[in-house]
């Protein structure tokens, strides 16, 4: 067993991430479990932008950042660097959803496909936030955002379900693939460890609240992230050298709650409520969801 | 030892000798011999190195970037529409200081899509921080290969650097090429220090930071003190080359010079036909000389003054255009004399462009227009060469 550095903090204190923002818990605690011979590539973001204003740094393991779309190729450039000199370190990058799922995506493919020794971690807060909450293509159906805006002529929001990016990425038969909650802790670190315990392109989907997108109370981000994981909204399961049709569930809701519960502690789904309709089809999708994958 | 190698190989062998560590590349048309070449390398054992077979341009420079982060000698190759879609990257591996080195197969830029030669695709990238060197031939596609990581590792500079060599005309064809002995290139080169802060777990640093308002020009103005400092590194490192390897380079050169009252100033392979073309004029009687640019950026300011100061005529040959105003290079040589009390008369020439051949024939169409203004004749200030410029003018509606 390796040491163990949970005592420790490598993402220190005093960033500029926003009161209740998810992301830094979820980063600290990989952080944590990766320990300090790690190096870790940041794509722009929320995250990047926060916590490395010149000359001050949050980051105490070497920190890497070149652009938005690229930090999986930048990540394969210090993982063959790594190999060309023989030596031995943990390669993780934090991305969130718009660098990772929509403009970061080919990177991201082709890292995978090529096989570099690389932890991939998408902290997805479901739009753009850094630039002010525009939809991507990990925003769910029915949210509000400043570019799937709700009107008289769209009582939804966006219109199109979220990409599955999991299982896009386990389909490239990725060594490790898992989606993770920072709220059901003990699954999301298991998670995170066992990711850091193989070799080869790993790739973890943890969903990372935002208060201001998501327009919620700071104080209620583990109780709504566990709500997505007790409504079925956001499943957890994992998948091992892409055997996409062996996914295994690793988390199930003793009791499903509705999904309006988690849907009513958030602003961008507020104009859902006002129509049954909506919300049945949202609960409708998700039972069809566990109907079809939850005996995995 | 003389072998027979493409223009191409002059690179792949660079980065051989040069015992590069990381090549990500991707294949492009007319550079992609070079990452074929490093796989067969690698593949036989001659050389220890990782080849990162990227899936896109974009993807191999910023996978460069993140191996030159970590600490190593970092070399790659694209052209035309791949160096375009590095663009946005080019900035940072310059403004982060990495001395990655990259060949460039200089060819036209879309569209029309052709894959012929000329310096569009990196006279785009002029103001992203690249050093940028233009080679006449496969040997000096070697050498500046080779000089190009001792110029961008020093620690007077650390800037990236492009070294073009011109579609087919070089990369394709089999030339005669010296090619140095490893133990010389050793020595030459010496072993890789990164004089940079690196990724290192030992020593934790934070690169590619976020930088306000109150530090960016600060970071800036380092970038244009380093490529000041190029100038005088530059001509220190082909100096030691030329102890070394007895192949002599300068940052301009000049030829037929002494008493000429016209210039020809050129760029890359065109200036092979153009020694031979101020030749054959000499003969006649003519007295014209040939200037040779090998580097571009930095741009050799001082050089070029002292060379042209007391020239009547400078006839600027370019294979690239910006619209609107004319060659780059005529817009920078028209710069540099600006300040000056005497100044040459400086003509441009818009040539072969997109691999349209550059004969005795356009060099006798630039000549003609050159001695015309010799003579005190009002010519164009941007000329376009070898142009059906009737049939153009008709469908754009001039005529």
């Amino acid at each position: 067993m390796t040491e163990n550095y949970e005592d420790m903090e490598f993402f220190a204190p005093g960033h500029g991430m926003c009161a209740g923002c998810a992301a830094p818990i979820i980063v600290k605690w990989v952080l944590k479990l990766s320990g300090p011979n790690t190096i870790v590539v940041n794509a722009t973001g929320c995250l990047e932008v926060a916590t490395t204003a010149y000359p001050h740094t949050s980051w105490r393991i070497p920190w890497l950042h070149v652009a938005f779309e690229n930090s999986a190729a930048a990540a394969s450039g210090v993982e063959a660097a790594l190999r060309a000199t023989g030596e031995k370190a943990n390669v993780i990058v934090f991305g969130g959803d718009g660098g990772t799922v929509d403009i970061g995506l080919q990177a991201l493919s082709g890292m995978v496909e090529r096989g570099h020794n690389v932890l991939y971690v998408l902290y997805d807060n479901e739009a753009y936030m850094n630039t002010g909450i525009q939809r991507s293509s990990a925003t769910p159906w029915g949210a509000w955002t400043t570019t799937s805006k709700v009107g008289k002529a769209n009582p939804i929001g966006k219109l199109r379900p979220k990409k599955p990016i999991a299982r896009i990425i386990a389909a490239h038969n990725a060594k490790y693939v898992a989606t993770a909650n920072p709220a059901i802790f003990q699954d999301f670190k298991k998670k995170v460890q066992k990711a850091l315990s193989y070799e080869g392109p790993r790739f973890l989907h943890v969903l990372s609240s935002c208060t201001t997108g998501w327009r919620h109370d700071p104080s209620k981000t583990i109780e709504i992230l566990r709500l997505a994981a007790d409504t079925g909204l956001f499943p957890l399961y994992e998948i091992i050298d892409g055997d996409i049709e062996n996914m295994r569930i690793t988390y199930h809701p003793k009791k499903f709650k509705p999904v309006e519960e988690y849907l009513k502690m958030q602003g961008r789904f507020r104009h859902l409520l006002k129509n049954p309709d909506l919300v049945k089809k949202l609960q409708d999708d998700v039972n069809a969801w566990w109907e079809k994958y939850g005996y995995h | 030892m003389k072998v027979m190698i493409r223009g191409n190989e002059s690179i792949a062998y660079a980065f051989k000798l040069a015992k590069v560590k990381v090549i990500p590349a991707y294949p492009i048309t007319p550079s992609t011999l070079v990452p074929e070449k490093i796989s067969e390398f690698i593949a036989n054992g001659e050389m220890d190195a990782q080849f990162v077979p990227v899936e896109s341009e974009h993807s191999a420079i910023s996978a460069a970037i993140g191996a030159s982060s970590k600490g190593v000698r970092v070399g790659t190759a694209t052209a035309s529409q791949g160096l375009a879609l590095m663009h946005e990257v080019l900035f940072i591996a310059s403004g982060m200081r990495l001395p990655i080195v990259m060949g460039i197969g200089n060819r036209a830029l879309s569209a029309p899509i052709n894959i012929w030669c000329d310096h569009q695709d990196m006279m785009a990238q002029r103001d992203t921080g690249w050093m940028q060197f233009y080679a006449e031939s496969n040997q000096e596609g070697l050498d500046l290969g080779l000089m190009a990581f001792k110029i961008a590792e020093d620690e007077r500079i650390l800037l990236p650097a492009m070294i073009g060599i011109d579609a087919f005309v070089l990369t394709h064809t089999v030339e005669p090429v010296e090619m140095p002995e490893q133990k010389d290139v050793d020595d030459f080169l010496g072993e890789f220090v990164p004089h940079y802060v690196t990724l290192d777990p030992k020593k934790p640093a934070t690169l590619g930071s976020f930088g306000f308002p109150q530090h960016y020009m600060e970071f800036k103005f380092g970038q244009w003190v380093a490529m000041e400092h190029a100038k005088k590194v530059i001509d220190e490192v082909f100096e030691k080359f030329a102890n070394k390897f007895d192949r002599k380079y300068s940052k301009v050169s000049a030829e037929f010079m002494e008493d000429a009252n016209i210039a020809i100033v050129t760029m890359g392979s065109m200036s092979g036909t153009a020694r031979e073309f101020v030749k054959k004029m000499r003969e006649k009687g003519k007295k014209i000389g040939l200037v040779k640019l090998t580097v571009f950026r930095p741009f050799p300011k001082e050089e070029l003054l002292s060379i042209l100061k007391d020239v009547p005529v400078v006839a600027v040959m370019e294979r690239n255009i910006s619209f609107g105003f004319g060659g780059a290079v005529y817009a920078e040589m028209g710069a540099n004399f600006v300040n000056e009390s005497k100044s040459p008369k400086i003509l441009d020439f818009i040539v072969g462009l997109g691999g349209r051949d550059i004969t005795f024939k356009t060099f006798e169409a630039v000549l003609e227009t050159a001695e015309r203004s010799l003579k005190g004749e009002k010519v164009d200030e941007v000329n376009w060469v070898d142009v059906n410029k009737e049939a153009v003018l008709k469908v754009e509606g001039s005529l």
